[in-house]
């Protein structure tokens, strides 16, 4: 609580600069319109016409909470206009992909961490695909996918799993491997097999590791699933909702839908965040 | 059919090879960690050869690495082309901006532990947004060409470098602070000498995530609008076109382009803090 003082002068800054920025940007097509109308300007009325504009170039904040606000609350939640019903065209793919890729990913760790074959084969190959930029396939999937007839959730799942994949497996091996090697002794000398192995000593000492690359493997899913929305035929989802913006220069819609993309991620961040800090004191491991 | 048994074959062989390889008294020299890996990836693209040819999979849906490979081959100067516009210009450039602009402004808030106070929230919470939707945004502001991709770079790596730069000057012990205190260094010189060098392998930690983040963005950005080259323009026209043999050699460099960057930071950060206990193992 020490830090609230100092994060709500850091987003009151940043608040006041988003304004200043609005009404610098705004100002060009105001004055535009001004003089076609044979008009000029006072300072007040520029400030105040920069902040009404439909398309402005930078929406003022307080257009995209009203924007926000009639996305979320005034239009039912099943009419695609309303931000509910992309975001949850967005969140179901995420959470479907999220939920397999993570699945994979601990059970590629787990035979990884017992087969030394296998860990030698893979890990490099697991560690590289970190560095290359993966959501560049999620347009070809689509499509490919598309051509063989199917379409809708499945493919952006399909996207969001392979993203949420490689963190999971990175950070299981090394949450897996965390134990160190007195630990694993004393296992030994209680004559505990390798299950047992696994379930008392394994498992529970790779639940940090487990959580923090749940939520790298969370936004990178997000993120996922976002970019396969954007290439042809996406109708539905906050993509498809920000390559129609884009399109027709919709500036407020995009910001909208970033705030609740944004919304969406830190949920599942504070999600897992969450189930983390219950589990892990539950188990004693909170510091 | 005959295809599809050598894939198989091909398999069992080459993963026998590996479990007689791990299990052997050289596995842990560096010529058996590096073949091991190599062997896993050749028969898988061995297989995949074998399996497209034996099932007759169509080349819309998957091409073979052979045909990958000659469209890479036929295509090196549009390759080369789309490279330089997007890797070149957008991700390098906005990399050097935005990793120059976040270390600039950690050093210039590091006297304030107010601003570090409230920053590192809000840095940590934005950078697990999808900052790379901001992207049709900046691609109005600046235009299609790559100014606007080196913008989105810049915005979706600015915090994750700002907030490991501010946790590494954090990171000099208070006795070594104190050892500066008492030979009455100025705070430029503690910074300079002692500070700076101890946050190196945070501000690499930061380095390293961004040079991802970089290529993500630049690629991702250019799928709003870009001019008629770029690799992000080409992956979705091809696309388009159902040419998926081109996309594949798009993303080949891509990899390539990726893991040959983050190879030279990493090299960099083996140069610069070769003192770290990591480096010296």
């Amino acid at each position: 609580m020490r830090s609230l003082g100092p994060v709500l002068t850091v987003l009151v800054a940043i608040l006041a600069i988003w304004y200043v920025g609005a009404v610098l940007m705004n100002a060009r097509w105001a004055e535009d319109q001004a003089q076609r109308a044979h008009k000029t300007l006072t300072t007040s009325e520029l400030v105040i016409q920069t902040m009404e504009q439909k398309r402005p170039v930078l929406p003022a904040p307080h257009q995209v909470a009203v924007a926000l606000w009639q996305g979320v609350f005034a239009v039912s939640p099943t009419s695609k206009r309303s931000l509910v019903y992309h975001g949850w065209v967005t969140l179901s793919a995420t959470l479907l992909g999220f939920v397999f890729g993570t699945a994979a990913g601990v059970l590629l760790a787990v035979g990884m961490v017992y087969n030394r074959a296998m860990d030698m084969s893979v890990m490099p190959w697991a560690i590289a695909s970190q560095t290359i930029p993966i959501v560049a396939i999620a347009p070809m999937i689509i499509v490919v996918l598309y051509s063989i007839g199917i379409t809708g959730l499945i493919p952006k799942a399909i996207i969001s799993a392979y993203l949420s994949f490689f963190p999971v497996v990175v950070g299981m091996v090394k949450g897996l491997r965390s134990p160190d090697a007195m630990q694993i002794d004393l296992l030994k000398t209680y004559n505990a097999g390798g299950v047992q192995t696994f379930w008392k000593l394994r498992m529970p000492s790779s639940m940090p590791y487990f959580f923090t690359s749940l939520k790298v493997a969370a936004a990178a899913a997000l993120v996922g699933t976002i970019v396969g929305e954007l290439p042809t035929g996406a109708v539905a989802g906050l993509g498809a909702r920000l390559l129609s913006g884009s399109y027709y220069g919709q500036t407020i819609q995009i910001w909208a839908v970033l705030v609740v993309a944004a919304v969406l991620a830190a949920g599942l961040v504070m999600v897992i965040g969450g189930v983390q800090s219950v589990t892990l004191k539950r188990m004693g491991m909170e510091r | 059919m005959i295809w599809v048994v050598a894939a198989l074959l091909v398999w069992l062989g080459g993963w026998r090879l590996n479990v007689v390889l791990s299990r052997s008294a050289m596995a842990q020299t560096r010529a058996v960690r590096l073949l091991v890996p190599a062997i896993f990836g050749l028969s898988v693209l061995i297989i995949w050869e074998a399996l497209v040819r034996g099932l007759h999979v169509p080349e819309v849906i998957l091409p073979p690495p052979s045909a990958i490979a000659g469209k890479i081959a036929t295509n090196l100067p549009t390759l080369w082309e789309d490279l330089r516009q997007t890797f070149l210009k957008g991700a390098l450039g906005g990399y050097a901006i935005g990793c120059s602009a976040a270390i600039l402004t950690a050093i210039l808030i590091d006297r304030s532990p107010f601003l570090q106070r409230g920053l590192l929230p809000v840095g940590n919470f934005v950078a697990a947004l999808p900052v790379v939707g901001i992207a049709p945004i900046l691609v109005m502001w600046f235009g299609f060409d790559w100014q606007s991709k080196a913008a989105v770079v810049v915005a979706m790596i600015y915090f994750p470098v700002l907030v490991n730069t501010v946790e590494g000057l954090r990171a000099a012990d208070p006795m070594q602070r104190d050892l500066m205190a008492t030979w009455s260094a100025s705070y430029s010189q503690s910074l300079m000498k002692l500070r700076l060098p101890a946050a190196m392998p945070f501000i690499f930690n930061g380095l390293k995530i961004a040079t991802t983040l970089a290529l993500i963005g630049a690629i991702v950005a250019e799928f709003f609008g870009s001019p008629i080259r770029g690799m992000g323009f080409r992956i979705s026209t091809e696309v388009g076109k159902l040419d998926l043999g081109m996309v594949w050699a798009e993303i080949t460099v891509a990899a390539l382009a990726g893991s040959a960057f983050y190879g030279v930071v990493a090299m960099v950060e083996k140069a610069v803090t070769f003192w770290h206990p990591s480096q010296r193992g």
